[in-house]
C-alpha cells in the first residue's frame, strides 16, 4: 500500500480495538494484542488521547473510545440542523432586542457564522452566513472557547491578535475572562473587535450536553450597552433564547 | 426556569391581541398576535386522515371543530389572557375542502371532501363537456379540477341517499372549512351566520370573478341548488359574534391559506409576491384591482377584499412537489438523514456536475400541465456523485419557481421586483441563495414565519380598526434575511436551457390511455 503511514495504520487497529470486545482495556491488552511494543503503543494512545479520540479511566487505568469520536459519527450535529431549529428562536430575539442575530460554531480556528438575523429596522443589510469571527474577541468566539474544549485549544494556539485597545490577547487575561464566562453562562463583547460595536452571547448545548454553538446579538454600544455594561434585559433575552434552541435540540432543562 | 411562552408573553404586557385560526390540512393551530404582530403563544392539534380508498382523502369536520375549540382556549390559557383581551378573531384554511351539514343540528351529512382527494376527475372531465378542462375558466379563473369544491358538493348530493332533496329543501348548508368554523364559532344551530370570504369562494369554481356573486349559469350546469351556499362576504369585517367560551368576541376575518399568506407577508401593492416552501410551494402575486386572464396554466384568484374597498385579485401557480423532493431523497433513497442535511451535501459541491433533475412525479403542473409526465434525472455522467445530485435537487426548486414566474410575467405584464418567501424551506441558505440567482431577483424573508395565521390577524384587526390601515401592518413587517443575485447572466441563461432540456425528457413518457 503506497504512500500509507505507518503509526496511522496502527492508531486505527487502536481505535478498532477499543470499539469492539471489552471496550476498556489496559495497555498490556492493547500493545499484545496488536504484536506492537509497549513503548509504541502509549505513544499511539497518548496521541489519541490528547485528540480526544481515547480516554482513560482515572480509576483502573483502562482506555476507552472518546467523546470527540461521537463527534465524528452520527451525533454530529448538521450545522444546518441547527438552524433550522433556531430559526423561530432567532427571530424571536431579534424582535425582541431590536439587534442582528448570529449563530456561530466553531470552525478551524475561528467562529462560522451559520445563521443571521438582520436587526428589525429599515436599513439595508446584508447576510453575513458564511462569514468567520475571531474566536478571542467575539462574544459568540469566547462562549465556543470556555464551553468547547476544542475551541479553546485553538484559541490559545492561534495568535490572538489585538483588533481595538480593548481586545484580550495576553493568555493569563484571557483564561480569565473564559472562567467568568463559564461562572455566569454568557459573554461579551465590549468594542474588542470593531470599535462601537458590542455583543452578547450564550451557549447551544445538545442533548448530550455538548456545546454545539453560540447565539448573540450585536448592536451598537450605544443602544446594546447601560454603564459600560451590557444590558441586563438583552442578556436575558439572548439567554432565553440559547435555552430554547438547546431545549429543541433535545438538550433538556436549564 | 419559566419555560419560553411565559417568558415571551410577560415581554408583551397586557395586550390587547388578535387571535387567528388557522384549520389546516393536517391540524388546527390557533396564534395569539400583540400589535406589533409578534407571536404571543401557539397551540396545535392534529385530526385525522381518512383515506377510504387511493385517491380518496377526507377529514371528519365535527372533529375538527372540537380541535379547533381546544386550541382556541390552550393558547389563550398558554398566553395567560382571558377572552376580554381579544380584540377579534381570525380564520384562515385549507381551501376547497368541501363539507355539507344539517342546518338543524350541526351534523356534517358525510366527511368533508379533501381538497387533494380525487374523486370528483370523472365527474370533471364529464363536467367540461365538448369545450374541456377551461368551459368555467373565463368565470371563475379555474380549470376543472379534481381540488375545487363545486365538484365536490355535486359528488355528495348525487351520492348521500337523500342528500339532493333535502338540500333543495333548504335543510343542508355548505361550506369551506371558514364557513364550517364560523357558523359555529357564532352559534352553530342556534342563529349561527352562514358565509364565506371572496377568497374561499374564488376556490369553489360556482363563483364569477368578475360580479364576485354565485354564477347561476354554473350552478345549473353543475345541478347545485343555491339554497346549500353560504353569503360571499369580504375578507375582512365583523361576520357576527362568538358564542360560548369566546363569547362576544367579533368574528371578523376569513383568507383562505395561500391567500392570507399573501396578506401576511403584506403584498398589498400590484406586482409584490409571495411564494410558500412547504411540501409543495404556492406562489401568489397580487394583480391589482383586476383579475387577470392566465394563457400559460396559472389560476385567477381573488387575494383579498377589505370590507366594502375594491377586491384585490392575484395569479396563482402551485409547485407540486419541492420539500417533498428532499424528504423523497431522505425516506426513499437514504441519501441524507434530515432533510437540512441536503444543504451539506449540496454544498460540499461548487456546481451540479451537469445533473438536472426533474421531479414530475405525478406529472408536470404549470406552467405545462402534462400528466404524461414522469420525473428524470438528466445528464448523469460516471463525475455525478450524490452531492451534485442534492444540488440538483434544490436547483429543481429555482427553477420551477422560475417557470411559475415567467409565466406570471407573461401573463400579468408585471415584472417580478422581489419575492418574498416563507415556509420551512426558507431555513435552506443554499436554496434561498439560488433562488435569488436563477430568478436574477432579491429573496426577502420576513421575521414573522408564521405568516398565513400573521395575515388573518390582520384582516380581523383591520376589521375591528385594532390597526388603522395596510399601510400600518406594512410598518410592522420586518425582513430577516435578504439573498441578492450573484450568479452571472451567462451562466444564469445556459442552466436554465438545461433545465428546460431536461424538462422535455419528462414529457410523453406514459402512454395515452384508453
Amino acid at each position: 500500500m503506497a504512500g500509507s503511514i505507518q503509526s496511522v495504520e496502527r492508531a486505527a487497529a487502536v481505535l478498532r480495538l477499543l470499539a469492539g470486545g471489552e471496550r476498556r482495556l489496559g495497555l498490556t491488552d492493547v500493545a499484545s494484542t496488536l504484536g506492537l511494543a509497549k513503548g509504541t503503543t502509549h505513544g499511539i494512545l497518548r496521541t489519541l488521547q490528547q485528540e480526544g479520540f481515547v480516554e482513560q479511566d482515572d480509576a483502573s487505568g483502562k482506555y476507552q473510545l472518546g467523546a470527540e469520536l461521537l463527534r465524528l459519527g452520527n451525533s454530529y450535529l448538521d450545522v444546518h440542523e441547527l438552524r433550522a431549529r433556531a430559526l423561530v428562536w432567532t427571530d424571536d430575539l431579534a424582535r425582541a432586542s431590536g439587534e442582528s442575530v448570529y449563530l456561530g460554531v466553531l470552525h478551524k480556528q475561528g467562529v462560522l457564522i451559520v445563521h443571521h438575523v438582520f436587526r428589525p429596522d429599515d436599513s439595508r443589510q446584508v447576510l453575513e452566513v458564511g462569514a468567520m469571527h475571531p474566536l478571542h474577541s467575539t462574544a459568540l468566539g469566547k462562549v465556543l472557547t470556555a464551553f468547547d474544549p476544542v475551541a479553546h485549544r485553538e484559541a490559545l494556539e492561534v495568535e490572538r491578535q489585538r483588533f481595538t485597545p480593548r481586545t484580550v490577547t495576553e493568555p493569563d487575561e484571557f483564561e480569565g475572562v473564559l472562567d467568568i464566562t463559564r461562572a455566569r453562562g454568557w459573554a461579551a463583547d465590549l468594542e474588542e473587535t470593531w470599535d462601537g460595536v458590542a455583543s452578547a452571547a450564550a451557549p447551544v448545548h445538545d442533548r448530550r450536553r455538548m456545546p454545539v454553538g453560540a447565539v448573540g446579538i450585536t448592536g451598537a454600544v450605544e443602544r446594546v450597552c447601560e454603564d459600560g455594561e451590557i444590558r441586563a434585559r438583552l442578556v436575558a433575552a439572548v439567554r432565553d433564547c440559547a435555552r430554547a434552541v438547546s431545549r429543541d435540540l433535545g438538550g433538556g432543562r436549564f | 426556569m419559566t419555560d419560553n411562552h411565559t417568558a415571551v408573553t410577560s415581554s408583551h404586557g397586557q395586550g390587547p391581541f388578535i387571535a387567528a385560526i388557522d384549520q389546516g390540512t393536517t391540524s388546527s393551530r390557533c396564534i395569539v398576535f400583540d400589535r406589533d404582530g409578534r407571536i404571543v403563544s401557539v397551540d396545535q392539534k392534529e385530526h385525522e386522515q381518512i383515506f377510504p380508498k387511493p385517491g380518496w382523502v377526507e377529514h371528519n369536520a365535527a372533529e375538527i371543530w372540537t380541535n379547533v375549540q381546544e386550541v382556541v382556549a390552550g393558547a389563550l390559557d398558554k398566553a395567560g389572557i382571558s377572552k376580554e383581551d381579544v380584540k377579534a378573531l381570525g380564520i384562515t384554511n385549507q381551501r376547497e375542502t368541501t363539507v355539507l351539514w344539517d342546518k338543524a343540528t350541526g351534523e356534517p351529512v358525510h366527511n368533508a371532501l379533501v381538497w387533494q382527494d380525487t374523486r370528483t376527475d370523472a365527474l370533471c372531465k364529464e363536467l367540461g363537456r365538448n369545450v374541456g378542462q377551461d368551459r368555467f375558466r373565463r368565470e371563475t379563473g379555474l380549470p376543472l379540477a379534481s381540488y375545487f369544491a363545486g365538484p365536490k358538493i355535486r359528488w355528495m348530493l348525487d351520492n348521500v341517499e337523500g342528500l339532493r332533496q333535502r338540500a333543495e329543501a333548504g335543510e343542508i348548508l355548505f361550506g369551506t372549512m371558514d364557513s364550517w368554523v364560523i357558523w359555529n364559532l357564532t352559534g352553530g344551530p342556534n342563529g349561527g351566520v352562514h358565509v364565506t370570504d371572496v377568497t374561499n369562494a374564488s376556490r369553489t369554481m360556482l363563483m364569477n370573478l368578475q360580479t364576485l356573486n354565485w354564477d347561476e349559469r354554473i350552478l345549473s350546469s353543475m345541478d347545485i341548488p343555491a339554497a346549500v351556499l353560504p353569503e360571499i362576504r369580504s375578507s375582512a369585517e365583523v361576520y357576527g359574534y362568538a358564542k360560548g367560551a369566546l363569547d362576544g368576541v367579533p368574528v371578523a376575518s376569513a383568507l383562505g391559506d395561500q391567500q392570507a399568506a399573501l396578506f401576511g407577508q403584506t403584498c398589498f401593492s400590484k406586482g409584490e409576491a409571495k411564494s410558500t416552501y412547504g411540501t409543495g410551494t404556492f406562489l401568489l402575486l397580487n394583480t391589482g384591482d383586476t383579475p387577470v386572464n392566465s394563457y400559460n396554466g396559472l389560476l385567477t384568484t381573488v387575494g383579498y377584499r377589505i370590507g366594502d374597498q375594491a377586491p384585490v385579485y392575484a395569479l396563482e401557480g402551485s409547485i407540486a412537489v419541492t420539500g417533498s423532493l428532499v424528504q423523497w431523497m431522505r425516506d426513499q433513497m437514504g441519501l441524507i438523514k434530515s432533510a437540512a442535511e441536503i444543504e451539506t451535501l449540496a454544498s460540499s459541491v461548487e456546481d451540479n456536475g451537469g445533473a438536472y433533475f426533474v421531479p414530475a412525479f405525478s406529472g408536470l403542473f404549470a406552467p405545462y400541465w402534462r400528466s404524461d409526465a414522469r420525473g428524470v434525472i438528466a445528464g448523469l455522467t460516471r463525475y455525478v456523485t450524490k452531492a451534485h445530485i442534492a444540488r440538483a435537487v434544490l436547483e429543481a426548486t429555482a427553477w420551477q419557481t422560475r417557470e411559475i414566474v415567467d409565466a406570471m410575467n407573461k401573463d400579468s405584464g408585471v415584472e417580478l421586483t422581489a419575492l418574498k418567501v416563507d415556509g420551512g424551506m426558507t431555513s435552506n441558505n443554499l436554496l434561498m441563495q439560488t433562488l435569488a440567482d436563477v430568478l436574477d431577483a432579491p429573496v426577502v424573508r420576513p421575521m414573522v414565519a408564521e405568516t398565513t395565521c400573521l395575515g388573518a390577524a390582520y384582516a380581523a384587526g383591520l376589521a375591528v380598526g385594532f390597526w388603522q390601515d395596510t399601510d400600518e401592518l406594512r410598518a410592522n413587517w420586518r425582513r430577516a434575511a435578504e439573498w441578492t443575485p450573484r450568479m452571472d447572466a451567462d451562466t444564469r441563461d445556459r442552466e436554465y436551457k438545461n433545465w428546460l432540456k431536461a424538462v422535455e425528457r419528462t414529457m410523453g413518457w406514459i402512454e395515452e390511455e384508453h
